[in-house]
């Protein structure tokens, strides 16, 4: 088995913050590696390290089997970076852009030329390719961004959270993007702090928190090792909420989640549960409206694991119940 | 974890850019910087439209006060007002790299397999051109008001003179531009430093006339020199004095910032 990325103990320090805490990442070829985890994890330091841009202060990381630090001229010809925000440059045309980028790749001009027309149409800008970036929407402007990190048809491709702040039906096309890449045999490093958008593309995720990752594995792996399940309940009738979660906690023993919605939820491991609770519902004379059991989301192994709540997409409310 | 080590027999072992092909990468990167003027019609403004606008404001609004009749002073001030406008323009490299740090397409460049001196290089060859041609466009518009150069000569050396210390200037903007935390407070320290820089100088006016301790510190502004020999290259008058003040300054700039702009440049690569 070949890794494409890994990384073994990287540690990086900006003045007193430890940003980088010894972190270990492996990426088998051909596969997308989700980086998981919320602002100021590490997961754009990361990137930035095994992107050439920044070096470790310890630690080692390899791309492609060349390591980035002393073959890091080897490392650049070989990846493409999208970064958090969208670095095209503003005032040149999609093709200027592209065209750019092509000729400090060392293609003669007229090969430029028609890679950048070739991936402008593959990424359905060609109707946008003769005005400046800078009049594009954000979804556009994400995909000239991947557009450019494409051009030198790189086999590793480092994606920092490329569908931040992207609308959903622009986040879908680059989540189909992302995976036509991954069928050409390209290897994806995506950072997100999106559980769904990791849950969709990773073929393996690594959890990243302060520094470290604390937890990694397929998407299902890591559902399974957080304790299996979760049961959700709504009471039938509101006024009944109280008793119901009284019930509930002394049945899972487990303190429920409140949903928004008025859904209480706990992780459950014993099947047993689900009728031991229908019967002590029912002797207290409760009513369960909706009732099920289901996997546990990557959400909840995300609080599991941290201790907090991460952020959903285009929910930028649930930022403020970090620490729940 | 299981440690695998990929000994990969094609790659070289280490990738040095060539000097030929770092020069192809400036090239580009020139090109990039000069081929924005395109869509951006603001930089159009700056480079064309606003030293034009000077030059005609200062000719027809101070002139006939300033030495009796306009055509006076456009001889007298057209050094002057290149070089104000010149000195200005060094800023733009501040601004530009600057702004390609904060909006990440310096991160993009940095990823690619390129001259690490490329993207500095190519800002600062492509704002030498700008500089070039703001020039040649007030010498032009000078030369349709009744300007006539003292010589042809004259107007070459003026030209080579102006960029040189551009040039020299341009490593201080390199070196704002890469500390700065907004391209808007670059543009701020521009018109606070260079504003008063290039008006308490021989720009303008004669010195004479300004109060004691206007005219010692007139006197070692190196703006003052600068226009000195400028106005003797393009309007005649003693040279050599005003030519060696600017060079030696020249040279002093870019011992001093060179370096220092360099290492706060390979700081961020």
């Amino acid at each position: 088995m070949e890794f494409a990325i890994q990384a073994e103990g990287l540690v990086k320090t900006f003045g007193s913050t430890r940003a980088l805490d010894g972190v270990d990442l492996v990426a088998r070829a051909g596969t997308v590696l989700g980086v998981l985890g919320p602002n100021g994890a590490g997961k754009t330091t990361t990137v930035r390290i095994l992107a050439t841009l920044l070096r470790p202060d310890a630690g080692r990381a390899s791309v492609g089997g060349l390591d980035v630090v002393r073959d890091a001229g080897a490392v650049r010809a070989a990846i493409g970076l999208t970064g958090q925000y969208a670095a095209v440059d503003e005032m040149l045309t999609g093709t200027e852009n592209l065209v750019m980028i092509g000729r400090l790749l060392g293609l003669p001009r007229r090969d430029a030329k028609s890679r950048a027309a070739q991936l402008l149409e593959r990424f359905a800008l060609t109707d946008a390719a003769g005005r400046a970036a800078g009049t594009y929407s954000g979804g556009m402007r994400r995909r000239l961004d991947l557009a450019a990190s494409l051009v030198g048809r790189p086999s590793v491709l480092f994606l920092d959270e490329p569908t931040t702040g992207l609308d959903p039906h622009s986040r879908g096309e680059l989540w189909d993007i992302v995976r036509g890449l991954v069928a050409d045999g390209v290897t994806v490093l995506l950072t997100t702090q999106y559980l769904e958008e990791a849950d969709q593309l990773a073929d393996e995720i690594a959890v990243i928190d302060h520094g470290r990752v604390i937890a990694g594995g397929t998407p299902d792996q890591l559902k399974a090792q957080v304790g299996g399940q979760t049961l959700e309940l709504r009471p039938a009738r509101p006024a009944e909420l109280g008793p119901v979660r009284t019930v509930l906690a002394a049945v899972s023993g487990h303190e429920p989640e409140l949903s928004p919605t008025g859904v209480l939820s706990v992780p459950v491991r014993d099947d047993a549960v689900l009728p031991a609770l229908v019967a002590r519902l029912t002797e207290a004379g409760l009513v369960a409206g909706e009732l099920a059991l289901r996997r546990s989301s990557l959400d909840e192994v995300f609080l599991t694991l941290t201790g907090h709540r991460e952020a959903r997409p285009h929910d930028d409310a649930d930022k403020t119940k970090v620490g729940v | 974890m299981a440690t695998m080590t990929i000994t990969s027999g094609t790659a070289p072992a280490k990738r040095r850019v060539g000097v030929l092909a770092g020069l192809e990468h400036t090239a580009t990167l020139a090109w990039r910087n000069l081929v924005q003027i395109k869509h951006n019609p603001m930089e159009l403004m700056d480079l064309s439209i606003q030293p034009v606008m000077f030059l005609l404001l200062f000719t027809y609004v101070f002139g006939g006060q300033m030495s009796g009749s306009t055509h006076a002073y456009l001889n007298f001030a057209l050094a002057g007002i290149i070089v104000q406008n010149g000195l200005f323009a060094t800023l733009s490299t501040a601004v530009g790299l600057n702004n390609d740090i904060q909006k990440g397409v310096f991160d993009r460049l940095r990823s690619l397999p390129i001259a690490r001196s490329a993207p500095l290089a190519g800002r600062v060859a492509a704002d030498l051109v700008k500089q070039l041609w703001s020039m040649l466009l007030m010498l032009g518009i000078g030369v349709a008001l009744g300007f006539r150069p003292h010589s042809a000569v004259g107007v070459l050396g003026a030209a080579a003179l102006m960029l040189v210390f551009a040039l020299a200037m341009s490593w201080l903007s390199v070196l704002i531009g890469m500390l700065a935390s907004s391209p808007e407070k670059v543009q701020m320290m521009a018109f606070v430093v260079m504003f008063p820089l290039t008006f308490s100088s021989s720009a303008f006016v004669s010195p004479s006339t300004m109060p004691g301790w206007m005219q010692a510190w007139v006197k070692v502004n190196p703006v003052t020199s600068l226009v000195d020999a400028m106005r003797a290259l393009l309007d005649g008058g003693p040279l050599a004095a005003s030519l060696t003040h600017t060079l030696l300054w020249a040279a002093a700039l870019a011992a001093v910032f060179f370096p220092l702009a360099l290492r706060a440049y390979q700081r961020r690569t």
